[in-house]
């Protein structure tokens, strides 16, 4: 026992330690700073915010204690199980779960409140890595992606369910490791290309992203063959046939006939274009057709997606972001007086317990998601590059321990930690400088909140456990 | 080995790229961008301004004539609203529902957390039974300011008003923010940086629900407000108020000068209107009243308008070609009931023929002045008009006409003495001769004076020579003394001294010279009066009744000069207003009392059609 100790405070990452109190304690100066009203100035309260923090903070460091010395192959042998346990505990929020904030996303125990969606985080990364780091794995087949993105996106419907969207959106970074592990690189171009028609159809009129896409597919088409016949032949039928289908429908349906003939006319001449593609054996030519109907019918989806799927202050907070709406008051409040409040920080920050934007409280949830606000109004530039510097130094050290690891589920979990570390810290801090979506999730280590600290705790001592132990075989 | 190793390399470029991207907006948002800054301060920040209260304003005998009265704005924080009696709301403040709704709904468009005002300007008197009931209203507060209160009716013209900022000022002018007030007119805006003291300032934090949460840095940049300081005027105020009671139901205006100082007596302008009309809640509704009045109350007559000067302008060309060696004291013009030259005639009434120089003012002789004028532009020596003309326009420009002496009002302007640019385009290049302008000889043409450059010119007489700007400050707080330092330069005209004896004993006859004499009506026993009649043709309608008059001969006390429009001959109206004007000021009392009734009951505002 003695030995085991010993091995294991020798072989821990005493650099990332380092790093991990270093954050923690700037985050509870930090809330400290943001949740002090000045007539409270004397006294220190237990009671307060911040004396709650402390309190999570001691109770941190037991849990990563505990996190070191459990077994590193517990963490391997029962990913399976801890991952069906929280589950069951998010499927049991969604039943006896009390609602905070309008998310149903907490289970009350006495004193104890906990978001099992904080704790998911580290089961996905375990049974992820349990499920990537077989032996038989292969990460070309569509069975491996359909396995992965069962693991990982089954939390996903149950924390929205939840009404929980910034936790839920997490899971999405799952795909970075898998994409280290080896992910076809046409699934990172498809959910790229998912990605920009999403934000284009919000911005510009359907047909026109439609008639791009035609363009684009063209293109595509005379850039892989090289032959300026086979392009006529594919682009004269369809501009003639959309410019007659708009005429005629622009009588019928005058709303709709732009997009209706841009959708028409290619639909119309894909019987030609197959048989044209398997009459001169068109190389890469089904491929560009395929691609160019999944973007026309996932465009046109979108619209519906947009306005039917999303609650309306989602709607808002993206249109927002893509300054398609400007709301200084409204959706854009948090943003703007956030904005301001780290601009006015200045080069070297207003103070410690000085920010006026902090202590008035003109940014709401400033100790919980705008926390970043007070780090940059006290603390200036200075302050915020020396936080991101670390947190990008954390990351860095974690990919870095991550590749040195010999057994592959070592190796699948460290990068789960570090991706997960990365997605936090840049859309909590991007929404803090106007860069990302308001999407409420927290700043690791410096928002206000047990479950959350906890959870990434959690989440990296279990790593630092299994780094301790690189040298034995865990699977 | 794993064929994905050098993804690593990707994702951690990612992590990477991503950090350097945020840290390059943060430097733009923290270092670059000063905006943010001002955004700050501008939600912590609120800034309670302390309004001083205005100088008071006395006139030369210490009377007070302008000083200060309570009044309330009416602030409210919509936010802070809470149900209240509409009723007696209305009630008190004198305003209908609608209205009081109508201004809820700007000041919530304005901000609902910031406060914005209700109503301005609450007089003490309607305040008072409000007050208490102000606590039940939940979200009004009031903000002192203060109004101007007048002891006397008078001198509206003068003393001018105090109104809103313009926007204009207050983007020029840092002192002021907008719905600040400021002198806009008379001495409140001459002397507006003495009168308007020093806007005292605290500075509190709010947090976002706009409550005060202290003061900003324990008050080390708060400041209090400073009183403006008194100034004392020369105006007399018992002269002045007399010469308004002479003028009523009269367009024209009276200024009285002390000359051996410049200091501004009397400044009448008729018809006038009450100061405390523009003061508060009423100021704009009166002051539409005001400006759509035909007769134009808000002008003022004294340093505005701009008459042809008539015979009283016959001094200065005694003066002139006294100067020039073309006529002498004892020079005489034939006169047969006017002057005669071809096809030109102008009149002259009836008076002795063959007048020399002193009896052509007794008797203004309209021919005697023709032959002068002519014979001094058409003089051999100077080698044409267009050098003789230049000479006497220097010369007559001497006297402060022409351009505008600097009286410490706003407003004034230059009046106009023709050019011989002008005389060119009117009669073309090298074309003028001195028949053309012979009107000149008797002030009638293209002469513009004003009121009180005719005054200055009474004074530059009664000095034999010399004038000081006229001006209406008497005293002033010892650190603005530089301000009073152009009003202490004797100014010379280009006229020596010894050529006013024989101008002054002129002025002296047309009062004591008996029948035939002009200005007769001015004799008062006791007193050397010395005094011009004119009468101003005036293409608009019946003649302008004009007199200048200075007295004692000898040391003089007070110059003047009188404008009756549409009065007729000088002798008719403006002479027994000097008179009456004299009288008060030297004896304090009225011989008859008849000449007093006379002017007051007489209504000339009409007079204008029956010529």
């Amino acid at each position: 026992m003695q030995r085991r100790t010993n091995s294991i405070l020798n072989n821990l990452d005493w650099l990332t330690v380092g790093i991990y109190f270093i954050l923690v304690i700037m985050g509870w100066f930090n809330i400290y700073s943001a949740v002090l009203i000045e007539d409270q100035h004397e006294t220190f309260s237990m009671a307060t915010r911040y004396g709650k923090q402390l309190i999570w903070v001691g109770a941190s460091v037991v849990i990563l204690i505990i996190a070191l010395i459990i077994d590193s192959k517990f963490y391997s042998s029962f990913a399976a199980i801890i991952y069906a346990s929280i589950i069951f505990l998010l499927l049991a929020v969604l039943l006896v779960g009390t609602e905070i904030n309008g998310a149903t996303s907490w289970i009350v125990i006495g004193p104890i409140r906990l978001q099992p969606a904080e704790f998911s985080k580290v089961a996905t990364a375990l049974a992820l890595a349990k499920f990537l780091g077989r032996h038989n794995f292969k990460p070309t087949e569509f069975k491996t992606f359909i396995g992965f993105s069962l693991i990982a996106f089954f939390p996903v419907v149950l924390i929205l369910a939840q009404n929980d969207t910034g936790s839920a959106l997490v899971f999405f970074i799952f795909l970075l490791v898998y994409f280290r592990e080896g992910m076809p690189s046409i699934y990172l171009i498809v959910g790229l290309l998912a990605g920009v028609l999403f934000l284009l159809s919000l911005i510009l009129p359907t047909y026109t992203i439609i008639m791009l896409i035609e363009a684009f597919a063209l293109i595509s088409l005379y850039i892989l063959r090289r032959n300026r016949r086979e392009l006529l032949v594919a682009f004269i039928p369809l501009v003639v046939l959309t410019v007659i289908l708009w005429i005629g429908f622009s009588y019928l349906l005058p709303d709709t006939s732009k997009t209706i003939s841009v959708v028409l006319a290619p639909v119309i001449l894909s019987f030609w274009y197959i048989v044209k593609i398997y009459k001169h054996k068109i190389k890469h030519g089904y491929f560009i057709l395929a691609v160019l109907f999944a973007s026309i019918s996932f465009t046109y989806s979108v619209d519906y997606v947009f306005d039917n799927v999303l609650g309306a202050h989602q709607q808002l907070r993206i249109k927002v972001l893509l300054g398609l709406e400007s709301d200084p008051y409204g959706a854009g409040y948090n943003v703007n007086q956030s904005m301001i409040a780290i601009g006015s920080g200045g080069p070297a920050g207003k103070g410690y317990l000085q920010g006026t934007q902090t202590k008035f409280k003109f940014v709401p949830e400033q100790s919980t998601d705008f926390i970043f606000c007070t780090v940059g109004e006290e603390w200036g530039f200075l302050g915020t590059t020396v936080v991101l510097l670390l947190f990008l130094a954390l990351l860095i050290r974690l990919v870095f321990l991550a590749e040195r690891q010999k057994s592959k589920f070592s190796r699948i979990y460290g990068y789960g930690v570090a991706c997960i570390f990365f997605f936090h810290v840049a859309i909590n801090v991007g929404m803090t400088i106007g860069l990302a979506p308001v999407i409420g999730i927290p700043l690791p280590f410096f928002s206000y909140g047990g479950s959350s600290l906890w959870a990434f705790t959690l989440l990296l001592f279990i790593f630092l456990k299994l780094d301790a132990n690189r040298d034995q075989l865990i699977t | 080995m794993n064929p994905f190793q050098n993804r690593k390399y990707i994702i951690a470029g990612i992590f990477i790229l991503v950090v350097l991207i945020y840290i390059a907006r943060l430097f733009f948002l923290q270092v670059v961008d000063q905006s943010y800054k001002m955004s700050a301060s501008n939600n912590v920040l609120r800034y309670v301004t302390e309004y001083p209260s205005r100088g008071h304003i006395y006139d030369r005998n210490g009377e007070l004539l302008v000083y200060n009265e309570i009044a309330y704005d009416l602030l409210v924080i919509p936010n802070q609203l809470e149900a209240f009696d509409t009723v007696k709301f209305c009630e008190f403040l004198g305003l209908s529902k609608e209205q009081v709704e109508k201004r809820l709904i700007k000041a919530k468009k304005y901000s609902r957390f910031k406060a914005s005002v209700f109503e301005k300007q609450i007089s003490i008197e309607s305040f008072a039974p409000f007050q208490e009931w102000l606590y039940t209203f939940k979200g009004f507060f009031v903000e002192t300011r203060t109004l101007r209160k007048y002891n006397y009716p008078i001198a509206a013209h003068l003393l001018g008003y105090v109104g809103e900022v313009s926007e204009q000022k207050t983007n020029k002018d840092d002192y002021y923010k907008s719905g600040d007030y400021i002198g806009v007119s008379g001495v409140e805006n001459s002397y507006e940086e003495v009168l308007r003291g020093k806007k005292g300032v605290e500075i509190f934090m709010v947090d976002v629900h706009n409550r005060i949460k202290g003061r900003y840095k324990e008050g080390r940049y708060d400041t209090a407000a400073v009183h403006g300081d008194d100034i004392k005027l020369t105006i007399d105020a018992e002269l002045q108020k007399y010469g308004e009671f002479l003028m009523q139901n009269k367009i024209g205006s009276i200024v009285a000068l002390e000359p051996s100082t410049g200091e501004i007596l009397a400044l009448v302008s008729s018809p006038s209107y009450n100061p405390e009309l523009l003061v508060g809640r009423e100021r704009g509704d009166n002051y539409k009243i005001l400006e759509a009045d035909t007769l134009k109350p808000m002008f003022n007559r004294p340093l505005m308008a701009r008459y042809p000067p008539g015979s009283t302008f016959k001094l200065v060309q005694a003066l002139v070609g006294q100067s020039e060696n073309i006529i002498w004291p004892n020079t005489r013009f034939h006169c047969f009931y006017g002057y005669t030259v071809g096809n030109f005639h102008m009149g002259c009434h009836y008076h002795m023929d063959e007048l020399n120089l002193e009896q052509s003012i007794q008797h203004s002789c309209n021919a005697w002045y023709a032959n002068a004028f002519r014979s001094f532009l058409d003089h051999p020596k100077y080698g044409g008009i267009y050098n003789s003309y230049n000479i006497w326009r220097d010369k007559v420009t001497s006297f402060g006409f022409g351009k505008k002496l600097d009286v410490d009002l706003p407003h004034e302007v230059n009046g106009y003495i023709p050019t011989l640019n002008y005389y060119d385009r009117v009669y073309g290049e090298g074309r003028l001769r001195s028949l053309n302008i012979v009107s000149l000889a008797i002030g009638q043409g293209e002469l513009l004076i004003t009121p009180v450059q005719m005054a200055n010119m009474a004074a530059a007489i009664a000095n034999r020579g010399y004038y000081y700007t006229p001006h209406v400050i008497k005293e002033l707080p010892e650190r603005y003394n530089e301000r009073q330092l152009p009003y202490l330069v004797k100014r010379y005209t280009d006229i020596d001294s010894v050529y006013f004896n024989h101008v002054v004993e002129g002025m002296y006859l047309a009062v004591h010279g008996g029948p035939g004499s002009t200005s007769t009506g001015t004799l008062i026993p006791g007193l050397d009066v010395c005094g011009k009649t004119g009468t101003a043709e005036n293409p608009h309608g019946k003649d302008h009744s004009i007199f200048v008059a200075f007295a004692p001969k000898n040391n003089p006390k007070i110059a003047l000069s009188v404008y009756v429009e549409n009065g007729g001959y000088g002798a008719t109206w403006a002479v027994p207003i000097a008179r009456l004007m004299m009288e008060k000021y030297f004896n304090d009392s009225i011989q008859y009392k008849w000449i007093e009734d006379r002017i007051v009951n007489a209504n000339l505002l009409n007079a204008k059609e029956n010529k």
